[in-house]
């Protein structure tokens, strides 16, 4: 059976002055119908150029190869006309910076209501109107005066909010929000969260969310998969990670969230840098900052291991060394 | 709005009026007369002049005099250098060519500029790309005083196809040289500019949300990254836009169109003190007026400003 997306293989390379690098490096996963997906990791880990690269829109020097199949359509090999009907129809972006995201040189309305007669073919003035009816639904107060207004004229919240209704104008099936929340004062976050929960049970469209929040991850995504230099660390109901990680990055990740349950005088880190990805090492890209490295770690890179219930995971040690 | 423009109107009226009263200064401190030659006449000649003139007249009554005339007659003078015309006339006279020559040089820049520049920041790292700097720089460092004789030498001597100077009343095959001469370094500057600007536009966050709503890349690029891309224009087009209608010495002396540009040279070595005053005050009136028309294009454009 399809999934609504399978992602096969994907590797993005970026063309740089100190020649290829490997933003994402053979990744594979998938996402069903209504699902919800967190993709974890911390900056640089390819996260977000998964997600450019499954909307087409890599920097110009980027490239993704691979297979990104949509209802059984890769993505990658699709025109750039063909591209464009699926962008907003099907899947659609938010992105992490709502203050800049938006055009600030145009009205709320004509950014809205362009998505609709592009690709529902609306008259304007229909359009304006279902782009002030979303606008409600992400509980915009005042939607239908404040249609007219510009970006400027709303906090980032409320930005965020449109972006959120411009994304869902055409009922897309996979919303892919990357870092939704991170620009956002945390009260305003959860309302956001909160809102992106409603309206993936309104409309059931499958979330992918990126971020590097894991407090978000618990509370909102059926799955959660871990990235570390453009690899999957491990993957599993986000119940069962967050329980038993599989991957000494996973608990590093987990031990390294503030607690007030504990008494703890000092943070929690992973020591070490995140990777150079341009010089990864040649075995496990965490193996440098890993503190249960093993000599194969260094020289191999671990393959995917299966394990139940449905999880995965890529590392030498054993499971129950890790586990433990 | 209206009230922004009504205050820098009245704005306008003390600048205009301290340029004219510094411009009249300069030119006094300046050594040297309008009458004075290797051989001076008379004295009782001089004195008579002086006297026709007004020059015999204490400094200070002479500068009011002057802006009475100007502000209430809108008289600019007699020419001291053109025995039998007014400034009034020098300028009724010259205005219109330089006007009509200079405003299609403008449209001539900007549009060529800006496509020039679009085409090379959407193409960035192209050879169409570094053609387009490369003839923008080529084109920037070009003096008109070159470029004029190139063109001469080549439409006029060699092909025969273009008159090699006059006017005759604004026909199009009179202005053809002029124009191309006086607009190459602004469309230059304009390109280059634009380029920069587009470059950046586009690598912006909401031109990425643009692309990612599905936009065909033409409604991309010019109905969310254009107008964003003029803004560094505007301030660049305010000035250029007058130092063009205002003419060019060089364009005017090579193609003999009978413009202000050359009277503006002329009257600065004869001393001519009055049409130097009169144009003096024609381009800085013209300088506010636009940069008046600028600050109203960037609210237009941009709706975080508001006046």
């Amino acid at each position: 059976m399809t999934k609504l997306l399978e992602v096969e293989d994907l590797t993005v390379t970026f063309r740089t002055g100190d020649g290829d690098v490997n933003a994402v490096n053979g990744l594979s996963f998938d996402i069903d119908e209504g699902e919800t997906l967190a993709i974890v990791g911390e900056s640089g880990s390819g996260k977000s150029q998964t997600a450019f690269a499954t909307m087409g829109l890599l920097a110009r020097n980027g490239r993704a190869s691979g297979q990104v199949r949509f209802d059984g359509t890769d993505l990658l090999s699709l025109s750039q006309a063909k591209m464009n009907k699926m962008r907003s129809e099907k899947v659609a972006m938010i992105f992490q910076d709502p203050m800049t995201s938006l055009n600030p040189y145009m009205r709320i309305s004509d950014q809205m209501a362009e998505v609709l007669t592009l690709h529902k073919g609306l008259s304007k003035r229909d359009a304006i109107a279902e782009a002030a009816r979303m606008l409600d639904a992400v509980r915009i107060p005042d939607a239908r005066a404040r249609i007219t207004m510009y970006p400027h004229e709303f906090s980032g919240g409320m930005r965020q909010r449109i972006m959120i209704a411009m994304a869902l104008l055409c009922q897309p099936r996979l919303l892919i929000a990357d870092e939704p929340t991170t620009a956002l004062d945390v009260t305003v976050q959860a309302q956001i969260m909160s809102l992106l929960g409603t309206i993936r049970d309104d409309f059931g469209t499958a979330v992918i969310l990126i971020t590097h929040d894991l407090g978000i991850v618990a509370d909102f995504c059926d799955r959660t998969l871990v990235m570390y230099g453009g690899q999957i660390m491990e993957e599993g109901a986000t119940t069962d990670v967050f329980a038993a990680p599989a991957h000494p990055y996973t608990k590093g990740l987990l031990r390294a969230v503030p607690r007030l349950d504990r008494d703890d005088d000092v943070l929690q880190t992973i020591a070490g840098e995140p990777p150079d990805m341009s010089r990864l090492p040649a075995g496990c890209p965490f193996s440098p900052r890993c503190d249960i490295v093993r000599p194969e770690c260094t020289a191999t890179r671990p393959a995917q291991e299966a394990f139940p219930p449905e999880r995965r995971r890529a590392c030498h040690a054993p499971l129950t060394e890790v586990t433990s | 709005m209206f009230s922004f423009i009504v205050r820098r109107l009245a704005v306008a009226v003390p600048t205009l009026l301290i340029l004219i009263i510094l411009s009249f200064m300069l030119m006094f401190a300046a050594p040297g007369g309008p009458f004075l030659s290797e051989r001076p006449p008379p004295q009782q000649v001089l004195d008579n002049l002086n006297a026709k003139y007004g020059l015999d007249q204490p400094y200070l009554k002479q500068i009011f005099d002057y802006v009475v005339n100007v502000v209430f007659y809108f008289d600019f003078g007699p020419s001291f250098q053109y025995r039998d015309r007014t400034v009034n006339d020098v300028i009724a006279q010259g205005f219109p060519v330089t006007l009509t020559y200079g405003f299609w040089s403008f449209v001539v820049a900007l549009i060529v500029g800006i496509g020039l520049g679009i085409a090379a920041a959407i193409k960035h790292n192209t050879w169409l790309d570094y053609l387009a700097v490369g003839v923008s720089i080529g084109a920037e460092m070009l003096p008109n005083f070159i470029l004029a004789p190139i063109l001469l030498l080549t439409f006029t001597l060699a092909l025969g196809w273009l008159p090699g100077g006059g006017w005759n009343g604004g026909e199009w095959q009179y202005m053809v040289m002029p124009i191309i001469a006086l607009s190459t370094s602004y469309m230059a500057s304009i390109a280059r500019i634009t380029r920069a600007s587009m470059i950046e536009v586009m690598n912006s966050n909401f031109i990425r949300t643009a692309k990612a709503k599905g936009l065909p890349m033409r409604t991309v690029i010019f109905r969310h990254a254009l107008k964003p891309s003029l803004l560094p224009i505007l301030s660049f087009i305010g000035p250029a836009f007058v130092a063009m209608v205002t003419g060019s010495f060089v364009v005017d002396s090579f193609f003999s169109t009978g413009g202000i540009g050359v009277f503006f040279v002329n009257a600065a070595f004869n001393r001519d003190y009055a049409v130097m005053m009169g144009l003096t005050i024609l381009v800085g009136s013209m300088t506010i007026i636009f940069s008046l028309i600028v600050d109203i294009l960037y609210a237009w454009i941009d709706p975080k400003i508001r006046y």
